[in-house]
């Protein structure tokens, strides 16, 4: 077993491991913390794969923006020793049923299926090639996207500021 | 001679009645009532004026009277060759018609402005009697059996309207009730007939239907259903329509009660018109009977012969002297019934039909006038029973005169009108059956006899306790009387034979006097025995209804056909067929459509979760949905 | 350096959190741990899309450009939805869904 093996079985075992307790935990705060955890693993599994860049933007964005949005509102609107109701038995168990049906289901699919995997370089990517590939309306270029995406952050910006804001009249 | 102009008649009296129903409330009640008196005034002497032109002013040359179609409009076309009419048809019978419904109902509107008088629902009154009139002229100048039938349930539309009019009195409601369910039930054997009888000729029209030289006469015989021919069974059923509506055993039940509306109404429907729609049907239709189904005749002639007995010994034991008239009037009818039974067709053999309409003529005249003047009585004592009468010759003169007059006219002494109709009748039932003859005798001297017990009742013996000294009535009341008095005296003499006939052609009557007199003296000795029994209170009439204890009871007690029909509805169609029908109504039926509901109902509630608003119940359906989906999909792939 | 690991090792542990993330979606209450269960789903995806890219077309990067977009949709998505969250809140001093059910007032 190599290195990088034990590495990916860690990152896996996290990532599924985290994963299950986000969606379980009865702590809100705590799954903050769990999905944190997952997504310093992914972010982990990007660097394993070669992809720097989209490593550290998963950290930034993920681990450090998003999380910490999501913290913050938690401590807007729950109290940070408040336990939820335990969830249904029923609802849980077909819930866990179908999902593990599903899983299973796409698990075979995916074994059943020979992928060509072509590993012949693994380089990562410069920061040039996706300088390039962001600003490029050519082949492999994604200005378009790009400039769509920066559209949307703009709405969503204005959006989050309209619908949270406190409305005059109901006060 | 031009006679379209005669679709007015029947139309002026609905107009009538629209303008009077439109406008009860809003104008004067009196007003009311003159403007249907009018109304009824022009279309009396319109159809004078038909008649006249009709029987005395006929084309040279003619022998018989043609069958007239004066009016004719299609009104629904249900085949190429079945098509329902509306129209006017004058033959002798409705021209004689149309003299009797117009003249009764003028007098009967005339008397009524005095009888109704400060009565609520005045203008109510006359607007039905205008509906009243509309409908039975329409019903005798209808040129098919359809127009017939129509005309024929709105006669007893307006009979049930009638009847309840004093729809505060339970019993005029029930009473109403009663007479339109037993006419209706009759009519549904009318309705049978007609579709049986269109169904075999392909005909609703009169003039084809009646035609003797036709080949629909002979059609009808060759189908046979249970050993009739399907004729004689379409007759017999048509029949029944008219024996509902003549009162006729056994379903006269409704006529007696039907005595709870007013008086004049009694008069002009349930004595004079109305009740003899089932005659003139049978009359209208007589050349189908008489060749095509002479069985159906002989049930005619004696449901006729065996009515007219039965009302006759009941006649005999009422105390209500409405009711007394109501029993006769269906012995009379019976009459009628029964010389149409006896009767065959052309010349000498019709005697029985022109015995019948002349009987019906005159049997409208001084029934009507019997009516109106119980109604006189009647308001003059302010009591239905005779015996709470007695001495009103002195207060009532007119009337007590009047009331004779018709007391011997119907007990047929010569020289009223209802000696000659009488005993044309009795001539015919004579040459054609025997054991209906000695029926006839029987029930002449049980009809002297009772009317005779009515009028002594209540003419002579002693004074009653009354609540005001009994005073005639106005002149709007007697004036009709005395007119009818006149009519009743003097009618017999009209040559019925020359104008009223089986064929539409003239012939020469005489008196049979053989058969006339001993008519005469068992008249005469009904009216003595009721002389004898009622002209002095004696006891003697107690004595003999104790002596024929058990016939006076069932006498009294109308034979208890009433408890007969009640036993009969009641305690065997409603228990055997209504109840379990209602059982499986409100069970199955009902049960099924309840059981719809309450299971949509139940599944509703059911999947009512389903539409929580809830998202995650949503996209829980949703993603097993897409897994299962997936899932069969893939299965069906690799397989 | 990831020779050794086969493409479907990624795809498992992908699909694993993808449902895992529904799971949290249908079952939990909380607004909030609604939407951190979203944020799984989402990266599952870019999981896979890297993956995919590394090991089928490792020349070019679509899948890489992919993800990219995707973590900057989650952000606008995370801040938006927060927004909402707030909004609710402070409307029914409560996130729970399930108590959420009125569209007026």
């Amino acid at each position: 077993m190599t290195i990088s093996e034990i590495i990916f079985y860690l990152f896996s075992a996290t990532i599924i491991f985290f994963s299950i307790l986000t969606v379980t935990s009865r702590r809100i705060l705590r799954a903050a913390v769990y999905l944190l955890f997952v997504l310093v693993s992914t972010a982990g599994l990007y660097f394993m794969l070669n992809y720097h860049f989209l490593a550290a933007v998963q950290l930034t964005l993920y681990a450090g923006g998003i999380v910490v949005l999501i913290i913050f509102s938690i401590l807007l609107t729950s109290h940070i020793s408040q336990k939820f109701e335990p969830v249904g038995i029923k609802k849980q168990i077909f819930s866990a049923i179908a999902m593990a049906a599903g899983a299973i289901l796409s698990i075979m699919v995916i074994l059943n299926y020979g992928f060509n995997s072509l590993i012949t370089v693994a380089d990562n990517p410069t920061m040039n090639t996706i300088g390039y590939g962001l600003l490029n309306y050519g082949k492999n270029g994604y200005a378009l996207p790009f400039e769509v995406i920066s559209i949307l952050l703009l709405a969503a910006m204005f959006a989050s500021i309209v619908i949270a804001k406190k409305d005059k009249k109901t006060n | 001679m031009d006679f379209s102009f005669t679709v007015w008649i029947p139309l002026l009296p609905l107009i009538l009645f629209v303008f009077l129903g439109l406008t009860s409330g809003s104008i004067r009640p009196k007003i009311s009532g003159y403007i249907g008196t009018a109304g009824m005034t022009i279309t009396t002497l319109m159809s004078y004026f038909v008649a006249y032109q009709y029987f005395f002013n006929r084309p040279a040359g003619s022998e018989t009277f043609e069958k007239i179609i004066a009016f004719n409009t299609v009104w629904l076309n249900l085949t190429e060759k079945l098509q329902i009419n509306l129209g006017v048809l004058l033959d002798p019978i409705s021209v004689m018609m149309l003299v009797v419904i117009t003249t009764v109902s003028l007098m009967v509107h005339i008397y009524s402005i005095g009888y109704m008088n400060g009565e609520k629902g005045y203008s109510r009154f006359f607007s039905f009697l205008s509906l009243f009139s509309f409908s039975m002229l329409g019903l005798v100048v209808a040129t098919n059996i359809f127009q017939m039938y129509i005309c024929w349930e709105l006669v007893g539309v307006s009979s049930y309207l009638l009847i309840s009019f004093y729809y505060e009195r339970p019993t005029a409601v029930a009473a109403g009730k009663k007479a339109f369910i037993v006419t209706r039930f009759a009519d549904l054997g009318f309705l049978i007939g007609i579709l049986l009888l269109s169904f075999v000729s392909g005909t609703f029209d009169f003039v084809s239907l009646t035609d003797p030289q036709g080949a629909l006469i002979t059609q009808g015989s060759s189908l046979t259903f249970m050993g009739l021919s399907v004729m004689t069974w379409a007759l017999v059923l048509i029949f029944m329509g008219g024996a509902g509506k003549s009162a006729m055993f056994p379903l006269h039940i409704w006529l007696p009660d039907a005595m709870e509306g007013p008086t004049p109404v009694s008069a002009l429907i349930h004595a004079a018109t109305m009740v003899v729609a089932g005659v003139y049907l049978v009359a209208r239709l007589f050349p189908l009977y008489v060749f095509a189904a002479p069985d159906a005749l002989t049930i005619v002639g004696y449901v006729g012969g065996i009515t007219s007995l039965f009302a006759a010994v009941i006649a005999c034991t009422q105390n209500d002297i409405k009711r007394v008239l109501a029993f006769s009037t269906m012995s009379q009818i019976g009459y009628m019934m029964l010389a149409l039974g006896v009767s065959g067709y052309g010349d000498h053999h019709g005697l029985g039909f022109m015995a019948s309409m002349f009987h019906l003529f005159t049997h409208a005249m001084f029934k009507a006038l019997l009516f109106l003047a119980a109604g006189a009585i009647i308001h003059a004592v302010h009591s239905n029973f005779m015996t709470e009468m007695g001495g009103l010759r002195k207060y009532l003169p007119i009337t007590h005169i009047t009331f004779l007059i018709a007391c011997l006219t119907i007990a047929g002494i010569p020289p009223f009108s209802g000696f000659f109709s009488k005993d044309e009748i009795l001539t015919a039932a004579w040459e054609h059956d025997k054991f209906l003859f000695f029926i006839e005798y029987a029930v002449a001297g049980l009809t002297a006899f009772y009317m005779f017990r009515l009028y002594f009742n209540v003419f002579w013996g002693k004074d009653r306790h009354y609540h005001h000294t009994p005073h005639e009535s106005p002149l709007v009341m007697t004036g009709p009387l005395m007119f009818l008095a006149a009519a009743s005296m003097f009618t017999g003499f009209i040559p019925f034979s020359s104008l009223v006939t089986s064929d539409s052609k003239p012939f020469e009557s005489h008196i049979e006097w053989m058969i006339a007199i001993p008519s005469i003296l068992i008249g005469v000795i009904g009216i003595l025995v009721a002389m004898w029994f009622y002209k002095k209170e004696n006891g003697i009439s107690e004595k003999m209804a104790g002596g024929l204890k058990h016939l006076y009871k069932w006498s009294y007690n109308k034979f208890y056909m009433d408890e007969v029909y009640l036993f009969v509805t009641k305690k065997i169609i409603f228990n055997n067929i209504s109840r379990p029908a209602a059982w499986f109504d409100r069970h199955v039926v009902d049960g099924t459509m309840n059981g719809i509901a309450s299971v949509t109902n139940r599944t509703s509630s059911g999947i009512k979760g389903f539409q929580s608003g809830q998202l995650q119940k949503y996209g829980f359906v949703f993603v097993s949905g897409v897994i299962i989906l997936v899932f069969t999909f893939i299965y069906i792939w690799f397989n | 350096m990831t020779a050794v690991i086969p493409l479907h090792y990624f795809l498992i542990v992908s699909t694993l959190m993808f449902f895992i993330g529904i799971y949290g979606f249908l079952t939990r209450k909380n607004l909030i741990t609604i939407l951190m269960s979203v944020e799984l789903i989402l990266n599952s995806v870019n999981i896979n899309f890297v993956a995919f890219n590394r090991y089928l077309f490792p020349g070019e990067l679509q899948g890489h450009f992919f993800t990219l977009f995707i973590i900057a949709v989650a952000a606008a998505e995370a801040a938006v939805a927060i927004a909402i969250i707030i909004s609710v809140y402070r409307r029914f001093t409560n996130i729970d869904v399930e108590r959420v059910d009125t569209m007026k007032h």
